[in-house]
């Protein structure tokens, strides 16, 4: 169960950070032998990897790299997404903040890959020392002639809103627009940023692409299931022993990693509940942990592995306190474009608010669960249908504690 | 061109045709807000959903092209039930302030409601609350709260004026419709955001509160503003005459034209429409002699007019027709003076200061009928005639609408021809200080009171229908020279403005093979 640190490697050291650290320890390797590649062998080194996108969708790497249209002569553009906002994740921070030039090895290899001459890196506001430390890298990688012959990197800071880590509705922000997420089709890799087509991948996921070329797919596989190669960085937060980030295989099981991992369970120490990929995953209960992580396997689950973003819950918490709290989020961060999303996120915080207040009615619960229902899958972006995933999981899984707060 | 089936029956259409256009052409009719034809795809309102075979999850016609062998059905069970519940998310905070609202009666809320909604409502908690009543500009009152952010406002500021003045404020259901700081909804065509918004959140602060929409009838015409001839609909309140204070026309609306304005119509055409129900109004003709005013009949008047024309030599009788007048009074006078051999007749008066034009629709000229005038052959030197009536060359000036004092020409100049002459003739629908100078003032009906055609700057002849009767004893100008021409022994005048149209399209090349039938809604193109 115990996996080699590949992306965690390094975070031991004070000094990880520095292109000196980074080139001390292998560093800069994998960009010569990319450079000796052609880029669609680039590609089909990261389809054979089993990498998929750790930002959330878990969608193959490699296969969404392939979508850059073939005749296209003018810009192609490579995002970062690093505007990590989906509550309960933490782990693109200690990246940008300890394994900088990883990143931008990894955007290298990527930007030959899919032909792009100009990066963005759209880092979220609040993420300030993050920010300071790649800028600083990229600084770096500038003077020590990695960057500026034929690839730039331009890092933009986001403004705080839950929105703009969508794909599209960053590529908005980006382009000085409201952070609203874009009608699909066109898709991003065919008209994306600034028109041009567009790759957005997850810092995570490019962290990776160093080691995969250097090490090759076949390893990279190997460390995973037979869907999803490699390893990734768990945020495990909530009622644990050992709160913190860990990266493991993506094959090691939701149970191995909140007990032998995190060291078990705080509070009164009985697991209640475990949201097991960010606070858009639906909830599993404390008998539902004998799963695996990776996509698929949490996919089966019905839920999702999602931005690997663990929340634990012992038996002290209120489930409908926790619904309310994530509610709020919800109907904060929704961008108020399209009219399913706008108007049920605000009206289910109020339902799922009126009911911790002891004000619930009978009907409430299938209100909220109906609600939930109708406005799935009528949306631009992927936003309500992760909304969903609590209203409908904590209400169908603790139905007994909400009904216990409802006035008979 | 693809192929494709909409409930069943196959169609063809142009590639690139949406699902909402594409169902249109077989009469199907695929609800939606967000989506406009003149602006660009938002997908936000999410009404528009169809289910289209081979696709797992419905689909939005609006962002969606026709393709080949597609086969799209919009009223399955579960495209229903997807309405209903996209309707519950609009109207969940929606005031439901009907009864007061400006809207109700042609708002897409309520019309949508029941047709597609007619759920149960649940909705028991407290509502968002927005900012009512803010003026965005002269023209626009925004209610927030009514507003289904459906963003067409804000697209036509950006796409179409390219003003950019509005945009969509804060997030989730506190969003709402604003101007940026330091802007007001001030550009040439912002009252057109409340004709494309679907519900009661925009509305025209000169119409509000007037009448009740349900009270309106409304006639095809087109706008007299300026020489582009926007196509519009003249709404006017005959039903509740104590609503509006008196006022018939209640309001002009944009009339979709492909060739002329699209949707669109700018503002001052739309408030341009004051003038026909206003005090300056003419209902009875006047003689006026040796400062003695008195009220006349149209048989003295026609008389009067016959008699003057009669009496003074052809060469001393100096015409100033009008570019607002419709190609058939201009063809009737054109008839009238070739019966009576007069040459001196002109219709451009140079304007006080000259117009305004953009490169949209606003055009330089403000009249709609200067193309035609020209093609009737009435063009002339207006600052000539002027000063052949100083020099007592011209004895009889008969002047059609202009105010010469408010025009381009020396004010003196105008004072010592109208002074020389020793008769003038003066007809218009509003009274002027040119009128008020006149010997002889006839009362003509107002452009929403008749029907005729203008011929636009580029040669595009459109019809404009009566709306209203004919304040007290106004007459269209045909008829009016119609009268002339009979007392002159000039023949029987036909009868209606299309027989009038008839001839002149029998007598006029540009205008061979013309009828009000070809003309039609469009418009027709004269021969070049």
């Amino acid at each position: 169960m115990t996996t080699e640190a590949i992306l965690t490697r390094n975070f031991g050291r004070a000094d990880a950070h520095t292109l000196a650290a980074y080139l001390e320890t292998g560093g800069y390797t994998a960009w010569p032998k990319a450079q000796a590649m052609e880029p669609a062998a680039i590609t089909d080194e990261v389809k054979r990897s089993n990498l998929r996108g750790l930002g959330g969708a878990g969608f193959p790497t490699g296969t969404k790299w392939g979508f850059i249209p073939k005749t296209h002569t003018g810009p192609v553009y490579l995002v970062i997404n690093a505007d990590e906002g989906e509550p309960g994740t933490f782990k693109d921070r200690y990246l940008l903040e300890r394994d900088p030039h990883a990143l931008i090895e990894g955007m290298l290899i990527a930007a030959r890959a899919i032909r792009s001459a100009t990066a963005f890196v759209y880092i979220r506001g609040e993420y300030v020392e993050p920010w300071r430390r790649f800028v600083g890298a990229v600084r770096e990688a500038y003077d020590a002639g990695y960057l500026g012959r034929g690839f730039d990197i331009v890092v933009h800071r986001g403004a705080g809103a839950y929105i703009c880590g969508e794909e599209t509705g960053l590529i908005s922000s980006l382009e000085g627009k409201k952070g609203w997420p874009k009608v699909k089709p066109p898709f991003p890799a065919i008209k994306g940023a600034f028109g041009m087509p567009t790759i957005v991948n997850n810092v995570e996921t490019i962290c990776h692409v160093p080691h995969i070329l250097n090490r090759g797919a076949a390893w990279f596989a190997s460390l995973g299931t037979k869907t999803q190669g490699g390893t990734r960085i768990y945020s495990v937060s909530g009622r644990v022993k050992r709160p913190g980030i860990y990266e493991a295989s993506v094959a090691i099981t939701l149970r191995q990693l909140v007990y032998d991992l995190a060291g078990g369970v705080t509070g009164n120490g009985r697991l209640k509940a475990v949201v097991p990929g960010g606070s858009s995953a639906p909830i599993l209960r404390a008998d539902e942990i004998d799963v695996t992580l990776d996509v698929d396997g949490l996919r089966n689950a019905g839920t999702m592995a999602g931005s690997a973003g663990v929340i634990v819950m012992d038996e002290t918490v209120s489930i409908p306190e926790a619904l309310m709290v994530v509610a709020r989020f919800y109907a904060h961060e929704s961008c108020g474009q399209c009219t399913p999303c706008r108007e049920s996120t605000g009206w289910i915080y109020k339902m799922s608010h009126r009911i911790v207040d002891g004000h619930g009615t009978k009907d409430d619960l299938d209100k909220i669960l109906d609600v939930a229902r109708r406005g799935a899958g009528t949306t631009i972006c992927a936003f309500y249908d992760g909304a969903v995933g609590p209203y409908i999981s904590y209400i169908e899984k603790f139905r007994a504690e909400f009904e216990a707060l409802i006035p008979t | 061109m693809p192929k494709l089936t909409i409930n069943g029956t196959e169609i063809e259409v142009p590639a690139g045709t949406n699902l909402i256009e594409a169902a249109r052409t077989v009469g199907v009719e695929v609800p939606h807000y967000c989506y406009h034809p003149g602006l660009s795809i938002a997908g936000q309102c999410r009404l528009c959903m169809v289910d289209i075979e081979k696709t797992p999850r419905p689909t939005i016609a609006c962002n969606t092209q026709a393709a080949d062998g597609m086969a799209v059905w919009t009223e399955t069970d579960r495209i229903k039930e997807t309405r209903r519940s996209i309707m519950e998310f609009h109207l969940i905070n929606h005031p439901l302030d009907c009864p007061v609202c400006d809207q109700a009666g042609e708002c897409w809320l309520q019309i949508y409601y029941m047709k597609h909604g007619l759920y149960d409502p649940r909705m028991t908690d407290e509502k968002v609350h927005k900012p009512k009543a803010v003026p965005l500009g002269p023209h626009v009152m925004l209610d927030a709260e009514r507003c289904i952010l459906c963003s067409r406002c804000v697209r036509f500021c950006d796409e179409i004026t390219g003003t950019g003045e509005l945009g969509i404020f804060h997030r989730g259901d506190e969003s709402e419709i604003g101007l940026f700081p330091g802007t007001e909804l001030a550009n040439p065509y912002s009252a057109n955001v409340v004709d494309i918004c679907p519900v009661g959140a925009l509305t025209d602060r000169d119409f509000r509160f007037a009448v009740r929409v349900w009270y309106l009838d409304t006639a095809k015409s087109v706008c007299p503003g300026c020489a582009r001839g926007c196509n519009i609909e003249v709404h006017v309140n005959r039903r509740r005459p104590h609503h509006n204070d008196g006022r018939r026309v209640a309001r002009l609306k944009p009339r979709f034209n492909a060739d002329v304005n699209r949707w669109w119509i700018c503002d001052a055409g739309r408030y341009g429409f004051g003038s026909v129900d206003d005090t300056t109004r003419l209902v009875q003709p006047v003689r006026r002699d040796a400062g003695a005013v008195a009220d006349a009949s149209w048989d003295e008047a026609v008389a009067a007019v016959a008699a003057a024309l009669g009496r003074h030599a052809p060469d001393a009788i100096g015409v100033l027709a009008s570019p607002a007048m419709a190609n058939e009074d201009l063809f009737a006078l054109r008839r009238v003076l070739e019966l009576q051999g007069v040459r001196r007749v002109a219709f451009r008066v140079p304007p006080a200061t000259p117009g305004d034009q953009d490169d949209f629709l606003i055009r330089a000229d403000k009249h709609p009928n200067a193309r035609g005038a020209e093609l009737l052959g009435l063009g002339g030197d207006a600052g000539a005639i002027l000063a052949a009536a100083r020099a007592r060359q011209v004895t009889c000036l008969w002047i059609f609408g202009h105010d010469l004092f408010a025009s381009g020409l020396p004010g003196a100049d105008v004072r010592a021809a109208l002074a020389a002459v020793e008769t003038v003739i003066w007809v218009g629908p509003n009274g002027n200080a040119t009128s008020e100078r006149a010997h002889w003032v006839l009362p003509a009906a107002a452009w929403v009171e008749r029907e005729g055609t203008y011929t636009n700057f580029e040669g595009r002849v459109q019809r404009f229908r009566q709306a209203v009767e004919p304040l007290g004893q106004a007459l269209p100008e045909w008829e009016i020279l119609g009268r002339v021409l009979e007392a002159l022994g000039g023949g029987p005048r036909p009868p209606r403005a299309e027989r009038w149209f008839r001839e002149l399209a029998a007598a006029v090349p540009a205008f061979a093979g013309l009828s009000y039938q070809s003309v039609g809604d469009a418009g027709q193109m004269v021969a070049r």
